[in-house]
């Protein structure tokens, strides 16, 4: 550390390479596209940057407003659900025996070794009318009839005439479905790290002054992971928030979130401007997020 | 050295804690094995032993928090060996001791009784109530972080006695202390057990801290308890050669049984010249092996022979002077095939001189009464 001083010139030219990079490739596109929200469209394809708010006022529109609000709700959804499936998860690995954790938390994290496109490609196949979850269903209901046939009551149709497969795939439900299968690492893993960290006795001590198994979980087990919680909200929420994939893949005509009407945008509506302007709204959506993180840590004496 | 605690269960009271044949398995290693104890109401109990040697699965047994795989435990005449540690009227110091860091000094003393759903007014009163019992009073609004070990380990005190329970567990309560602090809590502890009225049972490996504030001591080896004994009798009558070596210093001196009759043993010991006699009252089989516990501070050292010459007399010379401050203590060479023999003796005048120094040969004697003979 002390050699940064003495060789401050050596610290700039690793450093530069970097700076470079990211000014070229990401400061300097995304201020062209800052710019090109109060810009207006000149036919087809010509931009003239004139400083108008009338994109920003078209996003204020009910229709896209709507769109907005069904991301937020499908983001914290997605959250809560990670949060619930997640908690129990990470309990599990921390109290694992301890040769059993690196392979479980390889488990956790396997799936990021593929595609995401081919994930989601999957569990299409998963859950289409013709899927494996519906063929689970139907091998149920096949032995299920069996045995009340071979228990004389196969005359009454009890399960109906024939098995009704049920309509998983393209509706909010297989989005909600979807994105928690895309984003529960993100929240285990935090979580991990929150409780392994955690102090067995702190657990005994609440059990040994009377708790039951539950009541220590709410009140020494969960506090104690709140910054475990609150990152892994966070990780989770932001992109959920931002995905286009997920609902384009699984999601009905209604199950559009803001990202995939700002893909839109930029490919068949030709709308740059507008396109860029959406896209400055989901990013202090995602700002307001984090502030909110912010407050509330702080509200909590800076965990 | 406290002999106060030589009664051991007070009254005719029936045991607060009886435990039976009680064993802990984890695979195939045995942490407890075949335990019988027995602990008196109002007692303070110490757990004694080497690390691993089962006293702290044997407490956390007795809380609840791990379940026994043979034997009962009764807590005040109720069998609770499969009674989880929240139904268990006992409360547990643990050794870091767990003090719930999100929540304030108040908070933390309360837990127990908002668990139990006290009214919020008589938690706060009883809470107060005990810490001013561990000399805390004002520190309710702190939180943990801005208090020493010490006061944190007051606080986990008070979080356990607020509850009122018929048992306190204290595992290692003074081990993350200073050695001044350390020495000051272990008063404070017999106090506050005197005050309080509860048992209590304390884990320890330090027999300097079992002997100072127990009124028994269970010493424990390889899961099994040695001996249960009050300090005085724990230090002066071991019952085996572990007990002997673990409590204090000692000399231990291997011989074979040459006559055992009125209460008297003559052991034959190799390396030795003159035999040794020992007041005993079991008479050992003539030939058997034993051995003769003798402790530092018992044995006389002389420049001249001194007394009948014919037993509990060896010469030898002074290889290895310690300093100790009020004693000084002489590592004497009696055989080339013995180990050191350790002789202390009290430093009484301030001298610039010591009696005996390095190379000097010197006389070893005790009487009848000093040592212990162990048959194993």
């Amino acid at each position: 550390m002390e050699n940064w001083r003495r060789g401050r010139s050596a610290f700039w030219l690793i450093g530069l390479g970097p700076t470079v990079w990211l000014v070229l490739f990401f400061l300097v596109p995304l201020a062209i596209v800052w710019l090109y929200s109060f810009a207006e469209l000149r036919g087809l394809v010509d931009m003239e940057v004139t400083g108008t708010l009338d994109n920003y006022a078209r996003a204020l529109d009910p229709l896209y407003l709507g769109v907005f609000g069904k991301s937020v709700v499908f983001a914290g959804l997605t959250m809560v659900v990670s949060l619930i499936v997640g908690f129990p998860v990470a309990l599990a690995i921390v109290f694992a025996p301890p040769r059993w954790r690196p392979v479980l938390l390889l488990l956790v994290i396997l799936p990021f070794w593929t595609n995401l496109l081919i994930r989601t490609y999957a569990l299409i196949a998963v859950l289409r009318v013709r899927g494996f979850a519906n063929f689970t269903l139907e091998w149920f209901w096949d032995q299920s009839n069996t045995l009340l046939s071979l228990l004389g009551l196969g005359s009454y149709q009890l399960l109906g005439e024939r098995f009704e497969p049920l309509e998983l795939l393209y509706n909010n439900t297989a989005v909600i479905i979807g994105l928690v299968y895309v984003h529960l690492p993100f929240m285990v893993l935090p979580l991990y790290a929150a409780l392994e960290k955690l102090d067995r006795s702190l657990i005994e001590a609440a059990l040994d002054l009377g708790a039951s198994q539950w009541r220590a979980f709410l009140t020494v087990v969960v506090p104690l992971s709140m910054p475990g919680i609150v990152s892994g909200a966070i990780l989770v929420f932001i992109p959920a928030l931002g995905s286009f994939l997920t609902p384009d893949l699984l999601g009905g005509t209604d199950s559009q979130m803001i990202a995939n009407v700002i893909e839109r945008q930029f490919k068949s509506a030709n709308d740059w401007p507008f396109g860029a302007a959406l896209s400055f709204l989901l990013m202090y959506l995602t700002f307001a997020a984090l502030a909110l993180r912010a407050v509330v840590s702080r509200g909590r004496g800076g965990i | 050295m406290s002999t106060s605690g030589a009664a051991p269960i007070a009254g005719n009271d029936a045991p607060i804690i009886e435990i039976s044949g009680l064993c802990k398995r984890f695979g195939s290693f045995s942490a407890v094995e075949d335990v019988d104890l027995k602990i008196g109401r109002g007692e303070f109990f110490a757990l004694l032993g080497p690390s691993g040697c089962g006293k702290t699965t044997l407490l956390r047994m007795l809380a609840g928090l791990e379940l026994p795989s043979e034997g009962t435990i009764r807590i005040d005449g109720q069998d609770m060996s499969l009674v989880p540690a929240n139904k268990r009227p006992v409360n547990m110091v643990f050794q870091s001791y767990a003090v719930f860091p999100h929540m304030s000094v108040l908070d933390n003393v309360g837990y127990g009784l908002r668990i139990d759903g006290v009214p919020r007014d008589e938690i706060r009163r009883r809470a107060e109530e005990a810490l001013a019992l561990v000399k805390l009073d004002g520190f309710a609004a702190r939180r943990p972080d801005q208090l020493s070990g010490g006061q944190r380990q007051r606080v986990a005190l008070a979080r356990a006695l607020v509850k009122r329970p018929k048992v306190l567990l204290l595992d290692e309560p003074l081990s993350a202390l200073d050695a001044k602090l350390r020495e000051a809590m272990r008063l404070e502890l017999v106090n506050l057990q005197e005050t309080v009225g509860i048992t209590f049972v304390i884990v320890t490996h330090d027999q300097s801290e079992a002997l100072s504030m127990a009124g028994r001591i269970a010493v424990m080896n390889q899961g099994q308890v040695q001996q249960i004994a009050p300090p005085a009798e724990l230090y002066e009558f071991p019952s085996s050669r572990f007990v002997a070596d673990f409590i204090g210093s000692v000399n231990m001196i291997e011989g074979r049984i040459e006559s055992a009759s009125n209460g008297r043993v003559r052991l034959a010991c190799p390396g030795i010249a003159t035999p040794i006699e020992m007041e005993h009252e079991a008479a050992p089989p003539v030939g058997s092996t034993a051995w003769v516990a003798l402790r530092p501070e018992k044995i006389d050292i002389t420049k001249e022979p001194t007394g009948e010459a014919d037993a509990n007399t060896v010469s030898g010379m002074v290889e290895e002077v310690t300093y100790l401050g009020e004693t000084s203590v002489y590592h004497v060479r009696i055989s080339p095939d013995l180990p050191l023999m350790k002789v202390s003796s009290a430093n009484l005048d301030r001298v610039t001189r010591r009696a005996f120094t390095w190379e000097d040969p010197v006389y070893l004697s005790w009487t009848a009464t000093c040592g212990v003979v162990l048959e194993r």
